[in-house]
């Protein structure tokens, strides 16, 4: 290739053409946005979560509305894995970009039997370890939120296949470097950060909440200081490859991450909003990068003046 | 599907809260299918951040008219916007209304804004030919609230008007006006089309149902993407959730769940 500027970035053994993904929810499985977003622009697709069986989701309204933020509560509907394999796979393959597909589940053996099913699928470029589900084995403790937990997910998965891991962190903790670290000991090739933040809404004049599952997980522009700062604090602490996450709506917001740490970054609610941004922000960079006279965008990565 | 930047032609005040907005949009006028909907960016910071749908109630040489209420945040920035603002829209999106060239009589029974999807419905209804008894049934709070009547008129149907305040035409709902007309009729020629709030489409799909008649109503739910990505739109279906934006706006009125009291929008 050698083109300069090189937007090129590695996650581990994941080679991307550009460090821009779109994140796990936001954009289906990849069809969706196939007259807006020609996939082959992208550093890659991060599907929406798969899980071992169907999931019917909560019910709704599963949207609100926030200031510059979106509480949803999909609650991971999705037609399982043995309908994903037969009937989004084919096509997500011809997709010329990385496909990396977000795994979800409510015990371990779950995930590592999603993990191994997949792995034995070509066309699968890395797996997205969603881990802020709740354990329904340990009490409905969110595998995310204990690093033990995080700990012996990670291992076991590292087991079952050979896919790249990327484990997505929860921000619902008190610290999560510690997560971060017991992901990064478990043998994790990259972590995505941040999932959404827990949240709730309340329509004062009936007194109801706005969700129909009552609480929900809050994303855009309003959670970005939050997960920069948590990218920034991840990227000091532990020496994986970071996808930074969260409210992520320009490519100057995708340069606060890469700044603080983060190797690559995935759009998520700024899909909706525009669903070509991901594009935009690839090109924004690639001008970012001309007008700063920077050759390799790596040279960027957690290149914060302090 | 296109995005696309649309240019106001004109932004006019109809009634106290209701506004028609007339765009130039050649690609997305030239796919609009009746009952299908765009997605419109209100505002380019993010207050609000998410688009906001809104049905294409006319659509001719390149232009679409929308017809809207300002109920909140996204609604009040439209109202404002002037010939020569640019908006971003995306559509045309969504399935629209079904029309078969069999059905010999055909009622459309609109409630307050619900009339923005059903004037297309209604054109094509008129454009598929002679023969047909096509009775509008117009409802609002009162008669300053029925947008629209002269366009109706100049379709050539039948035009009922039923106002809750009795200023104009049938005093009461429109779904008992309704009622009324169909009264013991059953046929299966016969058609429904129907938006408005939902306890009035609950009622016009029960009697639908009752009689037999083919109907279908316009929902709608709180959007993300309006593409089919989110999930985050769905409604109670009788097949289990079904999505306003892909599967919708339009549904068949027993595909619905209609006990769900979560059908009103919160
Ligand atoms: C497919 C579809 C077609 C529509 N077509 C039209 C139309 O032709 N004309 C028109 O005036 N309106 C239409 N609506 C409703 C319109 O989208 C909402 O009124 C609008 O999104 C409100 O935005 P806001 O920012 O002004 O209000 P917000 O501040 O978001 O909300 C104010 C209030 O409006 C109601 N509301 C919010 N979002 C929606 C929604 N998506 N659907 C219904 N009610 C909502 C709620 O009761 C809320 O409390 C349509 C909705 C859908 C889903
Ligand atoms: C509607 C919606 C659905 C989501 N679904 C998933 C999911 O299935 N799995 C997951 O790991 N994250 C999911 N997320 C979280 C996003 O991938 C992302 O981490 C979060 O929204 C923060 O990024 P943003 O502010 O750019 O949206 C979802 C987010 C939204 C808004
Ligand atoms: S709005 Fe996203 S699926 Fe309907």
């Amino acid at each position: 290739m050698g083109n300069i500027p090189d937007l090129r970035v590695s996650l581990g053994r994941i080679h991307l053409r550009n460090p821009v993904l779109v994140a796990s929810g936001t954009f289906g499985y990849g069809e969706e946005y196939k007259d807006f977003v020609d996939p082959g622009e992208l550093g890659g697709i991060i599907t929406k979560a798969v899980t071992l069986k169907p999931r019917k989701g909560n019910p709704p309204p599963r949207l609100a509305e926030t200031p510059a933020g979106l509480l949803n509560s999909i609650g991971l509907e999705n037609p399982g894995v043995e309908m994903f394999l037969k009937e989004k796979l084919p096509h997500l393959k011809r997709l010329k970009t990385k496909i990396i597909v977000n795994i979800a589940g409510e015990k371990k053996t779950e995930y590592l039997y999603l993990a191994e099913k997949l792995g034995k699928r070509g066309g699968i470029d890395a797996l997205e370890v969603n881990i802020s589900c709740p354990n329904v084995e340990k009490r409905g403790l969110i595998f995310g939120t204990s690093a033990d937990l995080a700990f012996s997910l990670v291992k076991g998965l590292k087991q079952a296949t050979d896919l790249p891991l990327i484990v997505k962190l929860t921000p619902n903790v008190t610290d999560i470097t510690e997560i971060a670290q017991a992901a990064e000991e478990a043998g994790a090739e990259a972590l995505s950060l941040i999932n959404t933040i827990s949240g709730m809404a309340i329509d004062v004049n009936t007194r109801r909440p706005k969700l129909g599952a009552i609480t929900g997980g809050l994303s855009g522009p309003a959670i970005r200081p939050v997960a920069v700062r948590m990218v920034r604090q991840t990227f000091q602490k532990v020496n994986l490859p970071l996808i930074g996450i969260g409210g992520i709506m320009s490519a100057e917001d995708a340069l606060e991450f890469i700044l603080a740490g983060a190797t690559a970054v995935a759009v998520g609610t700024a899909n909706f909003v525009d669903p070509a941004v991901s594009l935009r922000i690839v090109e924004g960079l690639r001008q970012y990068l001309r007008k700063m006279r920077i050759d390799y965008f790596h040279h960027l990565i957690g290149d914060l003046r302090i | 599907m296109y995005q696309v930047k649309a240019r106001v032609l004109s932004n006019e005040k109809v009634g106290e809260a209701h506004y028609r907005m007339k765009l130039e949009v050649s690609q997305i006028a030239k796919d609009a299918r009746p009952g299908q909907f765009v997605h419109i960016r209100c505002s380019s910071d993010h207050d609000p951040l998410l688009r906001r749908p809104f049905s294409i109630h006319k659509c001719a040489q390149g232009r679409i008219d929308i017809l809207y209420q300002v109920v909140g945040g996204g609604t009040r920035i439209l109202s404002k916007k002037r010939r020569g603002d640019q908006l971003d829209l995306l559509g045309p999106l969504g399935k629209g209304f079904e029309v078969e060239p069999a059905f010999s009589k055909i009622f459309i029974v609109s409630g307050g804004i619900g009339v923005a999807p059903l004037y297309m419905v209604a054109q094509e209804i008129t454009r598929l030919g002679q023969g047909k008894e096509v009775t509008a049934l117009l409802g609002a709070k009162n008669k300053e609230l029925i947008l629209g009547k002269d366009d109706w008129e100049s379709l050539g149907l039948r035009v009922m008007i039923a106002t809750e305040d009795g200023s104009e035409g049938y005093q009461g709902l429109v779904s008992a006006l309704f009622e009324r007309l169909i009264l013991s009729q059953t046929s299966l020629s016969l058609a429904v089309y129907s938006c408005g709030p939902v306890p009035m489409l609950r009622k016009i799909a029960e009697l639908s149902s009752h009689g037999g008649f083919f109907c279908q109503v316009s929902l709608e739910q709180r959007m993300g993407c309006g593409l089919g990505a989110c999930l985050g739109c769905v409604i109670r279906g009788t097949s289990g959730y079904l999505r306003v934006c892909k599967e919708g706006p339009v549904f068949d009125a027993q595909e619905i769940l209609w006990d769900d009291p979560d059908l009103e929008i919160r």
